[in-house]
C-alpha cells in the first residue's frame, strides 16, 4: 500500500490519474451505451459486446498498416461494424429476440467465443498485440506535473460527439422515433405500422456500430489482442446496471466513474490487478444493488 | 370469534400513487370474507402487502397473534399464511402430482431439514393424489403442470394451497377468466375447503354471484381506499358501492 | 432397481473397468472424459436442475487445484528450497507422503470450495436472470486474475505439482480410476438426491421462485445447498486434474473459464439440462468428438465450439434427451392419448357486468 501514501503525498498524482481515467471513461461509455440500446429495445444483452469492441479495433489497425491515419478509422470501423451488426442480425440475433435469457445469454455467449477465435486464427488477425499510434503528442499541464496524451483527450471528445449525434438521431429521425417506440411497446408499435424486425436491425446494428468507434479510439488509446473483448463487455453490464438502461446522463457519469476507479486501482494494487478490480467490481455492485433491493423486498432480476 | 388476520391502517404507495390508503380489515378465524372494488382499487396490493411482498408503509398486519409485517414471503407462508395468485403460477416442468409433493407443508425446521434428503414418503403422494381426486384433476395427474388448461391451472393451484394445510388462504379472482360451468365446482371446492379443513378464506372476485353467495363479510375498495365493509345484503345495497362501480351519477 | 437395470449398470461398470486395459493408447483421454462426466454433472444441478445460468462454476474447480496443489506444496517442502527447485529434483515424493499430501489437499479443497460456494451463494444466488448468469461470468473471470496475481500460489507463471511415484505404477491409470470413481460417485449421489424432495425444490425453484417463495419453501437454503453440492464434486475433480496434468496454470488449469468452464455448460446442455443422464450422454458425445475429429480442423476447433454453442442453443435448447423426450411425446399425443383441454377455458362469453344480479 505504498503507492497510496505515494498519492497522499503527491495529490498531483490524484489529479492524472482522474484526469486520465475520466477522459478513458468515455470510451467505455460508447459500448455501454449500445449495450443499453439494444437491452432496452431487444431485452437482450450481449455479451459479444466486447468482441465487437475489438473488432472495431482491428478495423482500424489494419487500415493503419496501410498507411490510413487511425484517427481516420473511427468512421470507418463504426461503418464496417455497422454491417458486421446488421449480419450479425440478420444470421442469428433475430432468432434470440422474445426467446427466453438462456437462449439470449448462450448465444450471444458463444457468438463471443466465435469472434474470439476467429480473430485469433492466423489466416485472420493472429494472437499478436497490436496497436495503432497516432502520434498526437501529448499536453503538459500544471508545469508538466499533469501529462495528458492528446489522443486521450480527442478520444473524449470523439465519445462524446458520437454520443451526441446519436442522441440527436434518437430524438429527431424517424428512425429513432421508431426505435424508442418499440423499445416502450413493441406490440402497439407493430400494430402502428412499425416494421419492428428492421427495428431490432438497426438497433443491433447502431450498436455494432458504437462498439466500432470505441474499437478504434481503445486500438489509439491502448492495445487490442483477440482476447482482451470480455472486459468491455463486462464493463458496459457494470455502466449499464449502475445507471439504469433508459438512463443517458447516468450511463455517461457511470463510464467516466469507471473509468477513473480502474484507475486508481490500477495505480493502488498494480496493474497486474486492475483487470482483477474491474471483474470483482462487477460482484461486488451487483451484490451490493441486490442487498439494496433486497431490504425493499425486491429482487435484481 | 377471534380474527385470525387483522389489518390496521396500513398504507402503501408506490413512488407518488397511492395504492392502500389506511387500510383496515378484519377476518374472523374459519370464516369467508370477500374482497371487491373496481379494477385498480388496490385489492392485490393489498393482498401483496399482507403476504410480504410488498414493504408496507405504514400500519400492521397481525396473523395468529404474531406481527407478521416484517417477515418475508416463505416465512409468512410457513406461518400458514398462503395465496394464489390472478394469473396462475404453478410449476410448469413438473407433473402434478410433483407440484403437490413440493408443496407439502415443511413448518417445522429440524423436520424440514430431516426430510430434504428422503424420498417423499407414501402418505404425502397419497394425500396429493386425493386433493388432486378433490380438485377434478386425477386423471390428468402425471401431466405436466404446464400442459393443463388455465383453469385447470387454477385447480391445481388451489389443491397445491391445500396441500400446505394453510390457516388461512387468499384467493386472487379464483373464478375470473373460468368456463361459467366450471364456476360453480370451485365455490362449491372453497366452500368444502372452509367447511371440512376449516380453512379461513379471504377473496378477491370481480363475479358478484359468486362473491355474494361465498361470504359472509365484505369489504369494498375503491382508490385504495375502504368504501364499504358489511354483509354481502349491505354491500349491495350501499348506494356508494354502485357509484363505485357503475360512475357517479 | 429392475433386474434389467441393475444388469446394464454392471455392464457399464464393467466397461468402464477394462477400458484402460483394453485400450491403453487413450488412457489419458478416457481419464479426461471421467471428467468431464463429473464438469457437466456438477454444472447442471445448478444451471439444469435449478435453472440458474451458472457461467462461473469454474470458481470451484479451481479452488480445488490449487488448494490441492498447494497443500502438496507447503506439506512437504520447504518454499525456499522449493523455488531455487522450480519443480524439480525436489518434488520426489514417497508413495504414501504423495498420496497422503493429495488426501489432505482434496478434502481441503473441497471444504475450501464449500466455503466458497456458501459464502458467494448468500450473496450471489440472491440475483436472478440476467444477473445472476453476468456476475458468476465476472466471479469466474476475476478468480483468473486474482490467481494470475497472488505470488503465494506462484502468480502467472504456476505451480508444479509433485512427480507421481514410480511406485504406484501408471500414473494414468491411477488418475483413471480415480476420476472413474469420482464420477460414479457424482451420478449416484445426484440420482439419489434429485428423487428426494430436494429435487423436487430444485424443479421449482427452476419453474417459478416466486411461487416456491409463495408456497413457504425455503429457497435460499436449497440453493445454497445445491451450490454447495456443485462445489465439491468440481473441487474434488479439479484437485486431481491439477495433478493429472502435472501442472497448475491460472488460467489454462485452474480458472478454465474458455475451455472447461464453456465446455461442461455446453456439454450439459447437449446431452439435455435437467435430466440425470443428459450431462453424461452430452459429455460422451462431446469429448469423443473432440478428441476424434476436432484434430483434423487444424486450429478451427475452438471457433467450431463457438458455432455449436449458437447452433445447439437455437436449435436443440432442450438437448438430446430433451428432444428424444419431445418426439416421444409427441408421438403419444398422435396415437390418442392427448389430454383433452375441453373441460375448462378461458371463455369469452363470462363478461357479465359486475354486480349485474345486485341490480334492483
Amino acid at each position: 500500500m505504498d503507492n497510496i501514501q505515494l498519492l497522499l503525498q503527491a495529490p498531483v498524482f490524484s489529479v492524472q490519474l482522474l484526469v486520465d481515467g475520466v477522459l478513458v471513461g468515455a470510451i467505455f461509455v460508447l459500448a455501454a451505451y449500445g449495450m443499453a440500446l439494444v437491452w432496452g429495445v431487444m431485452n437482450i444483452i450481449n455479451v459479444a459486446q466486447g468482441e465487437l469492441v475489438i473488432l472495431g479495433g482491428y478495423v482500424t489497425w489494419t487500415l493503419f498498416t496501410f498507411g490510413v491515419h487511425p484517427l481516420a478509422g473511427i468512421p470507418v470501423s463504426a461503418a464496417v461494424l455497422f454491417f458486421v451488426g446488421w449480419g450479425m442480425y440478420r444470421a442469428v440475433v433475430f432468432r434470440l429476440v422474445e426467446r427466453d435469457l438462456f437462449v439470449s445469454l448462450l448465444a450471444t455467449f458463444g457468438i463471443s467465443i466465435l469472434l474470439q477465435q476467429l480473430m485469433n486464427h492466423n489466416l485472420v488477425f493472429g494472437p499478436d498485440i497490436h496497436s495503432a499510434d497516432p502520434g498526437l503528442g501529448s499536453l503538459l499541464l500544471l508545469g508538466g506535473d499533469i501529462v495528458i496524451a492528446n489522443i486521450k483527450l480527442a478520444a473524449f471528445a470523439m465519445a462524446l460527439a458520437v454520443a451526441a449525434a446519436l442522441a440527436v438521431f434518437m430524438k429527431r429521425s424517424r428512425a429513432g422515433r421508431a426505435i424508442r417506440a418499440t423499445a416502450q411497446n413493441n406490440r402497439a408499435a407493430r400494430l402502428m405500422g412499425v416494421d419492428t424486425d428492421r427495428v431490432y436491425a438497426l438497433t443491433f446494428a447502431l450498436n455494432a456500430a458504437l462498439c466500432g468507434a470505441a474499437g478504434a479510439l481503445v486500438v489509439m488509446v491502448w492495445v487490442i489482442h483477440p482476447f482482451i473483448g470480455i472486459i468491455y463487455t463486462v464493463r458496459s453490464f457494470m455502466i449499464v446496471v449502475v445507471a439504469g438502461i433508459g438512463n443517458v446522463a447516468g450511463v455517461a457519469a457511470a463510464g467516466l466513474g469507471l473509468g477513473a476507479a480502474e484507475n486508481f486501482a490500477g495505480f493502488i494494487l498494480g496493474a497486474e490487478f486492475q483487470a482483477a478490480f474491474v471483474f470483482t467490481l462487477l460482484v461486488v455492485i451487483l451484490l451490493w444493488r441486490s442487498f439494496r433491493l433486497g431490504r425493499r423486498r425486491q429482487v435484481l432480476r | 370469534m377471534s380474527a385470525l388476520l387483522r389489518v390496521s391502517e396500513v398504507s402503501k404507495s408506490f413512488g407518488g400513487v397511492t395504492a392502500n390508503r389506511a387500510l383496515s380489515l378484519s377476518v374472523d378465524a374459519g370464516a369467508i370474507a370477500g374482497l371487491i372494488g373496481p379494477n385498480g382499487s388496490g385489492k392485490t396490493t393489498l393482498f401483496n402487502c399482507i403476504v410480504g411482498r410488498h414493504p408496507v408503509d405504514s400500519g400492521s398486519v397481525v396473523f395468529d397473534g404474531r406481527e407478521i409485517r416484517h417477515r418475508t414471503v416463505p416465512q409468512i407462508a410457513r406461518l400458514g399464511l398462503l395465496r394464489t395468485f390472478q394469473q396462475t403460477r404453478v410449476y410448469g416442468a413438473m407433473d402434478c402430482v410433483q407440484n403437490m409433493q413440493i408443496s407439502a407443508p415443511q413448518r417445522d425446521a429440524e423436520n424440514a431439514r430431516q426430510k430434504l434428503f428422503r424420498k417423499v414418503p407414501a402418505a404425502v403422494t397419497e394425500k396429493a393424489e386425493s386433493l388432486l381426486e378433490f380438485a377434478g384433476l386425477y386423471e390428468k395427474r402425471r401431466l405436466r403442470a404446464g400442459e393443463l388448461s388455465f383453469g385447470q391451472q387454477k385447480l391445481l393451484e388451489f389443491a397445491m394451497a391445500l396441500m400446505n394445510e394453510p390457516k388461512m388462504l387468499l384467493l386472487d379472482e379464483p373464478t375470473a377468466g373460468i368456463n361459467p360451468t366450471l364456476i360453480n365446482g370451485i365455490m362449491e371446492r372453497l366452500l368444502r375447503a372452509n367447511a371440512e379443513l376449516g380453512i379461513t378464506l379471504l377473496v378477491i372476485e370481480h363475479n358478484m354471484r359468486v362473491i355474494m353467495n361465498l361470504a359472509q363479510h365484505i369489504y369494498c375498495l375503491a382508490h385504495g381506499s375502504l368504501l364499504a365493509a358489511g354483509t354481502p345484503q349491505e354491500v349491495r345495497e350501499d348506494p356508494r358501492v354502485l357509484s363505485a362501480y357503475l360512475g357517479a351519477q | 432397481m429392475t433386474a434389467a437395470r441393475a444388469a446394464g449398470y454392471a455392464a457399464l461398470v464393467a466397461v468402464a473397468v477394462a477400458a484402460p486395459f483394453v485400450l491403453p493408447q487413450y488412457q489419458s483421454q478416457l481419464a479426461l472424459l471421467w471428467v468431464m462426466v463429473v464438469l457437466a454433472l456438477s454444472w447442471d444441478i445448478v444451471g439444469g436442475q435449478m435453472g440458474y445460468n451458472s457461467f462461473g462454476n469454474i470458481v470451484f474447480f479451481g479452488i480445488g487445484v490449487y488448494a490441492t496443489a498447494v497443500v502438496q506444496r507447503d506439506l512437504f517442502f520447504d518454499i525456499d528450497e522449493y523455488a531455487h527447485a522450480a519443480g524439480g529434483v525436489a518434488s520426489q515424493l514417497a508413495p504414501l507422503e504423495y498420496l497422503g499430501g493429495l488426501a489432505l489437499g482434496l478434502v481441503l479443497g473441497a471444504l475450501l470450495a464449500v466455503l466458497a460456494a456458501a459464502v458467494l451463494g448468500a450473496g450471489i444466488l440472491r440475483l436472478r436472470g440476467h444477473y445472476f448468469a453476468i456476475c458468476t461470468l465476472g466471479l469466474g473471470i476475476a478468480m483468473g486474475e486474482i490467481a494470475g496475481g497472488t505470488d503465494y500460489i506462484g502468480a502467472g507463471s504456476g505451480l508444479v505439482t509433485p512427480l507421481f511415484p514410480e511406485l504406484l505404477g501408471e500414473r494414468n491409470r491411477f488418475f483413471y480410476f480415480y476420476f472413474m470413481l469420482l464420477a460414479f460417485t457424482c451420478f449416484g449421489v445426484l440420482g439419489a438426491v434429485y428423487r428426494c424432495r430436494f429435487g423436487l425444490a430444485l424443479n421449482a425453484i427452476r419453474d417459478n421462485e416466486d411461487k416456491a417463495e409463495a408456497m413457504g419453501l425455503r429457497t435460499t437454503r436449497y440453493k445454497t445447498i445445491a451450490w454447495c453440492l456443485s462445489a465439491v464434486f468440481l473441487a474434488l475433480a479439479g484437485g486431481a486434474y491439477g495433478n493429472f496434468i502435472g501442472f497448475v496454470d491460472p488460467v489454462d488449469t485452474a480458472f478454465a473459464g474458455p475451455t472447461l468452464g464453456v465446455w461442461m455448460i455446453l456439454m450439459a446442455i447437449m446431452g439435455g439440462r435437467g435430466t440425470l443422464w443428459g450431462p453424461v450422454l452430452g459429455a460422451m458425445i462431446f469429448h469423443v468428438s473432440r478428441e476424434f475429429l476436432w484434430t483434423y480442423l487444424l486450429g478451427w476447433d475452438r471457433m467450431i465450439l463457438g458455432l455449436l454453442t449458437v447452433l445447439i442453443v437455437l436449435f436443440l435448447p432442450l438437448g438430446i434427451l430433451g428432444w428424444l423426450r419431445g418426439r416421444t411425446a409427441g408421438r403419444a399425443a398422435a396415437a390418442g392419448v392427448k389430454p383433452s383441454a375441453a373441460e375448462s377455458r378461458p371463455s369469452s362469453s363470462t363478461s357479465q357486468p359486475p354486480l349485474s344480479e345486485s341490480q334492483p
